[in-house]
């Protein structure tokens, strides 16, 4: 590690940080746990509840908000997975109520195409502006006059000419 | 020179871009009802039990759907310019009271007024799941088909009164009801 340069040290811990973020990102219901007898609908739940977010406080999923109205949704959900229902058919439920914006994964739509191709048009354009400078770079050291070039030699072969 | 002209014309497009990210207000979420029918529900009356409330009480004429609690602060602050609203003729207001006690919520119109025509008692908040409440209070504009025009979160300001409501209730007034045109 002692040879590593900071800033690679300082990205590595970053990099492991987020990770370990992601992995204790499980869904927990934030006030009172629903019960299931079914482990399979128990998890169906617990995924509807990350995927969807609560509308009073925004950036959070219905699994980890205190609101009433998250509250009201977890029952509500709850019903619908005892009841049998899929998780698309949940999910529909909400949106017709709430529109799209309950969706943390919004639907691929004209309105949403630059959300999700955004990140790789500014990913392909890092790469063009990548190569047109390495290439500027190179051609910037190729391009010798004849008569430079010839200098060049020159020293080369005989430094004490100079 | 010319080195810096790209970056400094992303710079400024980026500025431009969080200038107008600055300008959307993000608790503002688009409602899917719009230009929708008010979906169907039936409530016990705040005043008389016994009767229903339903969105066919809401057709005929243009009206305001406020949604409404005795908890809710915000409610408070907007429940002045309803009052002044019910007055103006041709404005019909019904209240939806959402998640409250009976108790509570007569108590409130007694004190401070009561603005509604009528007032649907959602005890548990079910109906409001199914108009897509998320804060209240709300005002839903109905028009004569029972078409959801216009949803309006948070409390109404006067300007919003003055420069949308108004105007808006006006123009739907002046509309042919469907069927007839």
């Amino acid at each position: 590690m002692q040879a590593l340069p900071r800033i690679v040290r300082a990205m590595v811990a970053c990099v492991l940080l987020a990770w370990c973020g992601a992995q204790s990102n499980v869904p927990r219901a934030a006030d009172a746990p629903m019960e299931f007898s079914d482990p399979a609908q128990e998890q169906r739940y617990q995924e509807l509840l990350s995927e969807l977010r609560c509308l009073v406080c925004q950036n959070q999923t219905l699994a980890d908000s205190h609101a009433d109205l998250a509250q009201d949704l977890r029952e509500e959900i709850h019903t619908r997975v005892l009841q049998g229902q899929g998780k698309d058919e949940i999910i529909a439920y909400l949106v017709a109520r709430y529109g799209d914006f309950v969706r943390y994964r919004p639907p691929l739509t004209a309105g949403t195409l630059l959300l999700w191709l955004g990140p790789f048009l500014l990913l392909a354009a890092a790469f063009v502006i990548l190569f047109r400078i390495a290439r500027s770079r190179r051609i910037a050291a190729e391009a010798l006059t004849v008569e430079e070039q010839a200098r060049v030699r020159a020293l080369l072969e005989d430094p004490d000419r100079h | 020179m010319n080195r810096y002209l790209i970056p400094v014309c992303v710079f400024a497009a980026l500025i431009a871009l969080l200038a107008l990210g600055l300008r959307f207000d993000p608790s503002r979420v688009p409602s899917p009802f719009i230009d929708q029918p008010v979906p169907s529900f039936t409530l016990p009356r705040l005043h008389e039990p016994d009767r229903t409330i339903s969105p066919a009480d809401l057709r005929g004429e243009v009206t305001l759907l406020n949604v409404w609690a005795s908890w809710c602060v915000a409610c408070r602050y907007e429940h002045a310019l309803l009052l002044q609203l019910a007055r103006e003729p041709g404005v019909r207001i019904y209240g939806l009271n959402y998640k409250d006690t009976h108790e509570d919520a007569l108590r409130w119109l007694e004190a401070m007024g009561d603005p509604y025509v009528a007032s649907g008692f959602d005890a548990d908040g079910q109906v409001g799941i199914d108009l897509g409440v998320y804060g209240v209070p709300e005002t839903f504009v109905v028009d004569r088909d029972g078409i959801i025009r216009h949803k309006h979160i948070g409390p109404l300001t006067e300007e919003q009164v003055r420069d949308t409501l108004l105007p808006l209730l006006d123009s739907l007034r002046g509309e042919q009801p469907a069927g007839t045109n």
